[in-house]
């Protein structure tokens, strides 16, 4: 990424907030990196899915990964927290590469992760409660009031309070996602990351779910990375957004720059949602 | 061809391999070996008691039936069951059904939740998969074999006795003469140990087959398969080993 470039269309454009119209981009200027990606590239055996990817991801703002599906959005997201590692390439978060750590330290770095899956990857041998508690149990030693306390207002948090006894398979998509939401936020991650988190709702609930990850962004204070193509969630949610393309990170910048980008691959991305973005 | 062997041999060695380590490094694998105990075990039993009783009657009258014009004492009947039964039988034949049941059961769990990210999400919160997951199973598969043994060659003493009782081919006290008469404890041993081999096989196979799964459904679907079918034949394998070993 270059973040000396000012051309608007220039992929890596440094984010910018807009004096034009109303936005929720972060001036990033004063914003430190958290995460740092540097010279990425995966491959699955003779299979290249994107090579050469540098992005930073600051502290508090809400990164959109956009691109059309197969592209390797959540192969990307998999490498922020060592989930995958790259052919080549670096993930640093707070200076250190996460790839170089061992498993003790690597594991608490996933721990400032909180992930949703795009299934909502929900263990389905227990209880909605029990799903939610299983991080408490396993890392803390809170006693079972407190882990009672804290999963209850996990759960009222996504509005679910009422569905903590039941099994997951009565949970319907949109219940599973919060769910899945509520264990990603038990123990209290500085990086929230939503796998298309909107994918396979309707309208109605898939805005329940954006004004949710809007809330929790406030309230937290977390950052967020979210992998999605609904461009509807990325205007409202994203700070910034980092478009995949042709086998590399094609453009980065924020709302702002995508409604007034002219750049050809992004528009047609855009225009295939059909959203008028102008 | 050879690269793919190779590859998956690598694959199973690296995820035993880890197993091995990650159990001297953590306990979180204890949250789940009870419920493989109950599950490997407990839950086996009814299987293991119609195997055990069925394998038993059939020695039984197909011995009788290969002896019945020899002139030799009928008690040696009793002899060749029990031997049959503790050296090999029990062990090989309640493994061949237990590679259905529990082999399956484990590819099937571990493989679905493979491709619905629950390892990915284990992982992600800073859990050691391998080590919560298969762990558990592979040490529930080689503790409770040898128990699963004793059960079975029970049973196929007890369905043994009865059915030549039943079928009046051997009065029980000729049954239990010949079975005194060539037992030897080590039998019981060898048919121990092979159980605990044959234990490992399934369960570590069908964890390895389970945990790498790819592709959805027919992908679990595959890998169940494999992790039965590669079971069965390594179990005979195994069988063919200790038997040139130990015997």
């Amino acid at each position: 990424m270059s973040n000396t470039s000012t051309s608007l269309d220039s992929p890596h454009a440094p984010p910018r907030a807009s004096s034009q119209a109303p936005s929720r981009a972060k001036d990033t200027s004063t914003l430190e990196p958290l995460i740092t990606v540097r010279g990425l590239s995966k491959s699955f055996g003779p299979t290249l899915v994107w090579e050469d990817v540098n992005m930073d991801v600051y502290k508090g703002e809400t990164l959109a990964v956009i691109g059309r599906s197969g592209c390797g959005k959540s192969v990307l997201l998999k490498h922020f927290n060592a989930l995958l590692k790259p052919t080549t390439g670096d993930v640093l978060m707070d200076g250190v590469n996460i790839f170089d750590l061992d498993y003790v330290a690597l594991r608490q770095i996933r721990q400032r992760f909180g992930i949703l899956f795009q299934g909502g990857a929900l263990f389905d041998s227990i209880t909605t409660f029990e799903n939610i508690a299983f991080p408490l149990r396993v890392f803390t030693d809170l006693t079972e009031a407190e882990i009672r306390d804290r999963v209850m207002q996990a759960l009222e948090r996504v509005s679910l309070a009422h569905a903590a006894e039941r099994s997951t398979a009565e949970l319907s998509g949109g219940m599973r996602k919060r769910v899945g939401l509520a264990r990603a936020i038990i123990l209290n991650p500085e990086v929230l990351m939503y796998d298309e988190p909107t994918s396979g709702l309707d309208p109605q609930t898939s805005d329940e779910i954006n004004d949710l990850i809007l809330s929790l962004s406030e309230t937290l204070q977390v950052t967020s990375i979210v992998i999605t193509h609904d461009m509807h969630s990325v205007l409202k949610i994203a700070d910034r957004v980092a478009f995949l393309h042709d086998q590399a990170l094609h453009w980065l910048g924020t709302v702002e720059q995508l409604k007034q980008s002219q750049d050809g691959p992004l528009r047609s991305f855009v225009r295939a949602s059909e959203y008028a973005i102008a | 061809m050879r690269f793919t062997l190779f590859h998956e041999f690598g694959l199973y060695g690296t995820l035993l391999y880890q197993a091995l380590r990650s159990s001297l490094e953590s306990t979180t694998y204890r949250m789940n070996l009870f419920q493989e105990f109950v599950k490997i075990g407990y839950e086996s039993i009814p299987i293991i008691l119609l195997t055990g009783v069925f394998t038993g009657a059939v020695m039984t009258i197909q011995t009788a039936y290969q002896l019945g014009n020899a002139f030799i004492a009928s008690s040696i009947i009793g002899s060749i069951v029990t031997q049959s039964l503790l050296i090999e039988l029990s062990a090989v034949i309640s493994s061949l059904v237990l590679a259905g049941k529990v082999g399956a059961r484990i590819a099937t769990e571990l493989g679905t939740m493979r491709v619905s990210e629950q390892i990915d999400a284990l992982e992600s919160m800073g859990l050691n998969s391998v080590n919560f997951l298969v762990v558990p199973r592979i040490l529930a598969g080689m503790l409770m074999f040898p128990v699963l043994y004793v059960v079975a060659a029970a049973t196929g003493l007890t369905g043994g006795l009865l059915t030549g009782v039943l079928t009046d081919t051997l009065p029980a006290f000729e049954f239990m003469k010949g079975a005194r008469l060539f037992f030897f404890p080590w039998d019981v041993l060898f048919g121990m140990i092979k159980s605990i081999v044959f234990g490992f096989i399934i369960t570590s196979i069908s964890c390895y087959k389970g945990y790498y799964a790819t592709g959805g459904a027919e992908g679990v679907g595959q890998s169940t398969t494999q992790a039965t079918v590669l079971s069965c034949m390594y179990i005979l394998v195994a069988d063919f080993v200790l038997a040139s070993l130990l015997l």
